[in-house]
C-alpha cells in the first residue's frame, strides 16, 4: 500500500512526460524550427551550427528512403555533391543570382536521383545499397574528370555569394549569425515541406513499404514507381543541403561527392534515430559536435566516434531519439 | 445448382495453365471456370498445386502456359497492383499484414491505394470519408474493438480477419483466400467460416483448403486438384461421390 503512492507520482511524471512528446508530435515543424531558432547561441560558434542545419537536412532527406520507407541507400553523396556542384558552377561560370542557383542544385539532384533511382530500384536489400554506392561514384569520377567545369581535385572555388542583395535589407552573408538565419530559412522551408509529405496519403504508402512490401503490392501499390519517387524526393533534400553547403563554405570540395558523404547521411539518421522526426537533427548535432569536441583533444576522433557508433548499433538501435522516444512513452 | 455451359456466367477462367519450375511441372494443363457469385473452393491433398494454382490466378506470377481471363477480359501477366483496380483481392497463406501499423491505418492504407496513389500534399487525416470506411470495414471483420491497436498485437484469428479487411477495402467482384484458416483454432475456425459465408453473400470468392470437411459445406462449386492436374469438378455433392476423389483422400486418410 505505501508503494502506491509513489508509483501512481512516477506514472503521473510519466504521462505528463507522454503528453509533451505528443505535443511535439503534434507541432513536430514548431518543435524543430523553435529549436533551430535558438541553436545558435547555444554553441561556441556559428559555423558549426550552420553545418548542423545544413547536414541535418542532408539526414532529414536521407531518412525519407532509410527510415521511412526501410530501404538503405548508399549513395546519397551524389545528391548532396550534385546539389553542391550545381549550385556552384552556376554561380562560378554563369554569374546566376543565389535565389535561382539553389534551386538549379536542388533540381539537378533531383535529376541525378531520377536516373541512379531507375536504375537502382530494382534491386532489393544489399544489391540496393550496392548499387547506389557505384553509381555515386560514377558521379564523383565524372565529375572529377569535367575539370574545367568542376576544378576537379582542387574543387570548385569561388561561390561567393556575400551580399544577398535584397531590396531594402543590408545582409551580408559575411555575418556568421545572418548566414545561419539564411540558412534557416530554407531549412524551414524544407522540414515544413517534408512535415507535409510524411502526412500525405504517400506518407502511408512510405511506411506500408517499409512495413510489407508484398501486401502493399497487393493491396494495389506500384512498388516500383513509389519507390522511385521517393527516391527523388529524397535527392531533392539531399541537393538543397548540397547547394546551401556551397554557399556555406565559398567552394565545392569534391570529397561532397565521396562515399564518405553517404556514409555521414547513415551514421547521422542512425545515430539520431532512424525514422523519425527530430532524429536527423539530433543525430547530425551529435555527430559534428563530438567531432569539434574530440578534435581538441586529439586528432583520432573518428576511432571515438566510431567506437561510439558501434555502441549505438548494439545497445541503442532506435538512436537517441528513437531510445528517448521509447522511454517516454513506456 | 451452378450452371457451366453460359461463359457469361463465368467471371474468371483458367484456361490450359501449365506451370513449370525448373524441370517439376506443378501444375498441368488444368482449365477451369469459377462461375459468378459463388463460393469456389480449391481443395486437394499435400502437394497438388493449389496454392501454385492460386498464386496463378491471383497473378503472383504468370503461368508457363496458359491464360487467365477475368470477365471476358485476358489478365495474364497483369502486373499484381493493378488487380485491385480490377476488382480482384486476395489474402495469403501465411499472415500478410502491416504489423506496425494500427488495424485501422492498415485498413485506411488499403482503401487509400485505390484513389490517392501518389498524392504527397494533402493531409491524410482530411480524409474523413476512408477512415469511416475503414472503421465500417473493421466492424464487419468484427474487429471494431480494436481500432488503435498495432496490428502485431493482435491475435493470429484477428490478424487474418485484419487481413480480409485489407482484401476488401478495394471492393472486390472477386475475393481470393490462400487458406483463411490456416493455423487457426477451431473456435477461430468458426468464426472465419462465418465471416466467409457472409461475403460470400456478396461477391464471387474463390479458396483454397486442404481441409475437405470444412469447404464441403459452405462451397456451392469444388474443384479437386491432384498432382497438378484437375481430377474433378462440380458441387460438393457431386464430388463427394466422385470415385476418384475418394480413393486420392482415402489414401490421405482424410474423407
Amino acid at each position: 500500500m505505501t508503494l502506491a503512492n509513489p508509483q501512481e507520482e512516477l506514472k503521473g511524471s510519466g504521462r505528463r512526460l507522454a503528453g509533451v512528446v505528443a505535443l511535439m508530435a503534434r507541432h513536430r515543424v514548431l518543435a524543430v524550427l523553435g529549436f533551430l531558432l535558438v541553436f545558435p547561441f547555444l554553441l561556441p560558434y556559428e559555423a558549426l551550427a550552420v553545418n548542423i542545419l545544413i547536414y541535418g537536412l542532408f539526414a532529414l532527406g536521407f531518412n525519407l528512403v532509410f527510415g521511412y520507407m526501410g530501404v538503405l541507400s548508399f549513395g546519397h553523396a551524389a545528391f548532396f555533391g550534385l546539389g553542391s556542384y550545381a549550385t556552384g558552377i552556376v554561380i562560378v561560370h554563369y554569374g546566376m543570382h543565389w535565389f535561382p542557383a539553389i534551386l538549379v542544385g536542388a533540381v539537378a539532384a533531383g535529376l541525378g536521383a531520377a536516373v541512379i533511382g531507375a536504375l537502382a530500384i530494382r534491386t532489393r536489400g544489399i544489391y540496393f545499397a550496392m548499387v547506389t554506392l557505384a553509381l555515386s561514384q560514377c558521379v564523383y569520377y565524372l565529375v572529377y574528370q569535367l575539370e574545367d567545369l568542376s576544378g576537379g581535385e582542387n574543387g570548385l572555388r569561388g561561390v561567393d555569394v556575400y551580399d544577398l542583395g535584397l531590396p531594402g535589407l543590408e545582409l551580408t552573408l559575411l555575418d556568421p549569425l545572418t548566414k545561419y538565419y539564411f540558412v534557416f530559412v530554407f531549412v524551414a522551408l524544407a522540414v515544413w515541406l517534408f512535415s507535409r509529405i510524411l502526412a500525405s496519403p504517400f506518407g502511408a504508402v512510405l511506411e506500408a513499404l517499409r512495413e510489407n512490401e508484398d501486401r502493399a503490392r497487393a493491396c494495389g501499390t506500384n512498388v516500383a514507381l513509389s519507390k522511385w519517387l521517393a527516391f527523388v524526393i529524397s535527392g531533392l533534400f539531399c541537393g538543397l543541403a548540397g547547394s546551401l553547403n556551397a554557399i556555406h563554405l565559398t567552394i565545392v570540395p569534391i570529397e561532397s561527392l565521396h562515399y564518405h558523404t553517404s556514409g555521414l547521411a547513415v551514421m547521422m539518421s542512425l545515430l539520431g534515430g532512424m525514422g523519425t522526426f527530430f532524429g536527423p537533427f539530433v543525430g547530425a548535432l551529435t555527430f559534428l559536435v563530438l567531432e569539434d569536441v574530440i578534435t581538441l583533444v586529439t586528432v583520432h576522433w573518428q576511432l571515438f566516434v566510431g567506437a561510439l557508433f558501434v555502441f549505438f548499433i548494439l545497445f541503442l538501435p532506435r538512436g537517441i531519439w528513437g531510445s528517448f522516444l521509447r522511454w517516454a512513452s513506456r | 445448382m451452378t450452371d457451366m455451359t453460359a461463359d457469361e456466367n463465368h467471371i474468371l477462367r483458367a484456361e490450359k495453365i501449365t506451370m513449370r519450375f525448373g524441370g517439376f511441372t506443378a501444375l498441368n494443363n488444368v482449365s477451369v471456370a469459377f462461375p459468378e457469385g459463388q463460393l469456389t473452393a480449391i481443395i486437394g491433398p499435400n502437394g497438388a498445386g493449389k496454392s501454385t494454382f492460386f498464386n496463378v490466378i491471383s497473378g503472383a506470377f504468370p503461368p508457363s502456359e496458359g491464360r487467365i481471363v477475368f470477365r471476358g477480359r485476358e489478365i495474364t501477366g497483369t502486373p499484381q497492383h493493378r488487380f485491385t483496380r480490377l476488382g480482384i483481392a486476395k489474402s495469403f497463406q501465411i499472415t500478410n499484414v502491416f504489423p506496425q501499423l494500427t488495424a485501422l491505418e492498415n485498413v485506411r492504407f488499403a482503401i487509400q491505394c485505390m484513389s490517392q496513389r501518389f498524392n504527397i500534399w494533402t493531409p491524410r487525416n482530411r480524409y474523413r470519408v476512408m477512415e469511416e470506411q475503414a472503421a465500417h470495414l473493421l466492424e464487419m471483420v468484427e474487429l471494431h474493438q480494436h481500432h488503435h491497436r498495432l496490428a502485431m498485437n493482435l491475435a493470429h484469428g484477428e490478424q487474418r480477419a485484419l487481413e480480409i479487411a485489407l482484401a476488401l477495402a478495394c471492393d472486390p467482384s472477386l475475393l481470393l483466400l490462400d487458406e483463411p484458416t490456416a493455423g487457426m483454432s477451431p473456435e477461430e475456425t468458426i468464426v472465419m467460416m462465418d465471416l466467409i459465408i457472409r461475403l460470400a453473400g456478396e461477391r464471387t470468392v474463390i479458396l483454397v483448403e486442404h481441409k475437405m470437411k470444412l469447404v464441403m459445406g459452405i462451397s456451392n462449386h469444388l474443384i479437386v486438384l491432384h498432382h497438378g492436374e484437375l481430377l474433378a469438378e462440380g458441387t460438393p455433392d457431386e464430388v463427394r461421390a466422385n470415385d476418384e476423389v475418394r480413393r486420392v483422400y482415402l489414401g490421405q486418410g482424410e474423407h
